[in-house]
């Protein structure tokens, strides 16, 4: 599955280019964060790579095999959560991978316990908080035990404590030996998060460096003006 | 008038052995063809919200049109379907509750097809990418989908009930309306009203009135403590 390779992936609906050819190599292990400005192309791209559009144009290797079912998971900037219980919402992710009932049971119940909500697990899921729903979310794609785990700005509109929760919680299945694919536009985040920074604008992949040399020195026009205008906040959210 | 409202609350308080044996025939037909209904209905709704094959477009506009399919219409169907010298003559059900039952639920399926098709369809929208990229085969994504929607779709059913008791053309047709067998609240107002018997048709329209009144009013109490639970 690893390297993944993303050789000159294109999105282009009725010809206007969203994503003009990606060049990526991507190595099996640690947290890449992709940053870039709003219509960049971040979260189409992990769409791509989910299969949930079909590309334009440009190739996708995943290390020379197909993508092995149930070894990548998705996270959504708005969780998606059926009107069931905590419990079930986890535990219908892991039908596909026939795992026999007591298993499904015995693997949900573990993950819920690591993210804490083993004590809501009879609750309806609808009346988590924002913090909780989004916990709730990476427990089922943990549950999964994926390779390749997609997070579309996961703390979006999320407060610091629960931000926090969440962070802990992806550095917890980076650390299992998942590999960590992530958009945010909390710069706080990526640098507390990333091992590797891509970035991306205007729908091509502008840098990729480790994240202490992208932010020490980026060297495109586009990342320098992203970081400047981002910074002072940066600054502030670091004190 | 007076005399006549007074004469079916008489009616009504006495538990007029007539009346009772009526309203429970009508229950146990409307009631049988709700189960068949929901049984055929939901999951089809919920396979073609869900489902992606050529023509998906024409079944939904033919699903949508068959709700508005008029009961004598599918009252004469039903008759040459069950007539002795129909396909299914051979059952000889024509004249029969079972045969109202199978006119009620030929006109109840794609009434609640259709409601659960948009409810799912709305429903499947917003859980598509998820369940792709989770790898939820279609079959369990019907079964998710209506189990997630359960509290939205006893509209459907609900709809479907009221679809079958006020029907009254096909189970003319089908039943004959034979007193103390096949008669319904519906078929026995209209005939007790052409005989001039207004007590009993009002009687049974306010049994009529009631029952639906009553299930709109649990199915409203049902939602309402859904949105507060499940959200």
């Amino acid at each position: 599955m690893f390297p993944l390779r993303i050789a000159g992936l294109r999105f282009a609906p009725e010809g206007r280019v969203v994503l003009g050819g990606v060049d990526l190599e991507l190595s099996g292990d640690g947290i890449s964060v992709i940053l870039g400005p709003n219509g960049a192309g971040k979260t189409l791209l992990l769409r791509l790579l989910a299969g949930l559009l079909p590309a334009d144009g440009g190739s996708v290797d995943w290390g020379g095999a197909p993508v092995p079912a149930g070894r990548l998971a998705m996270v959504f900037q708005q969780p998606m959560l059926l009107r069931l219980s905590v419990f079930a919402n986890v535990e219908f992710a892991l039908r596909p991978q026939a795992l026999r009932a007591p298993e499904r049971k015995a693997r949900t119940l573990a993950v819920l316990e690591r993210v804490g909500l083993a004590h809501r697990a009879r609750d309806c899921a609808r009346q988590l908080s924002g913090g909780e729903r989004q916990r709730l979310a990476l427990a089922r794609a943990w549950a999964m035990q994926p390779r390749l785990l997609l997070l579309d700005e996961p703390t979006a509109s999320l407060d610091p404590t629960a931000t926090e929760a969440v962070e802990t919680i992806v550095r917890e299945i980076r650390t299992e030996g998942a590999k960590v694919l992530m958009t945010t536009h909390n710069l706080g985040q990526a640098t507390r998060l990333a091992d590797d920074i891509i970035f991306l604008a205007d729908g091509r992949v502008q840098e990729h460096e480790t994240a202490p040399r992208f932010f020490a020195r980026p060297h495109s026009p586009a990342a320098r003006a992203y970081l400047q205008g981002e910074l002072p906040w940066r600054i502030t959210f670091d004190r | 008038m007076t005399a006549t409202l007074l004469d079916a609350l008489a009616l009504l308080g006495s538990f007029d052995h007539r009346l009772l044996e009526i309203v429970g025939l009508s229950l146990r037909v409307s009631l049988s063809a709700l189960l068949i209904g929901t049984l055929l209905g939901l999951p089809l709704g919920a396979w073609l919200a869900v489902a992606d094959f050529p023509g998906r477009g024409a079944c939904n506009v033919a699903l949508n049109a068959l709700m508005g399919l008029p009961s004598v219409v599918v009252g004469v169907l039903v008759y040459l379907a069950l007539s002795r010298s129909g396909p299914l003559g051979g059952y000889g059900l024509l004249f029969s509750p079972a045969a109202m039952i199978v006119a009620q639920s030929v006109l109840v399926v794609p009434l609640i097809a259709a409601v659960t098709r948009q409810i799912v369809e709305d429903a499947w929208r917003e859980y598509a990418p998820e369940f792709s990229v989770i790898g939820i085969g279609r079959p369990q994504a019907v079964r998710l989908l209506l189990a997630d929607c359960r509290f939205s779709l006893s509209v459907a059913t609900l709809a479907g009930l009221g679809r079958a008791m006020s029907e009254v053309g096909a189970v003319m047709i089908v039943g004959g309306n034979i007193d103390g067998y096949t008669r319904v609240m519906t078929t026995a107002i209209a005939l007790e009203t052409s005989k001039g018997d207004l007590a009993l048709s009002i009687a049974l329209g306010i049994v009529l009135m009631s029952i639906i009144l009553t299930l709109n009013v649990v199915a409203y109490g049902l939602r309402c403590w859904a949105a507060r639970r499940y959200g």
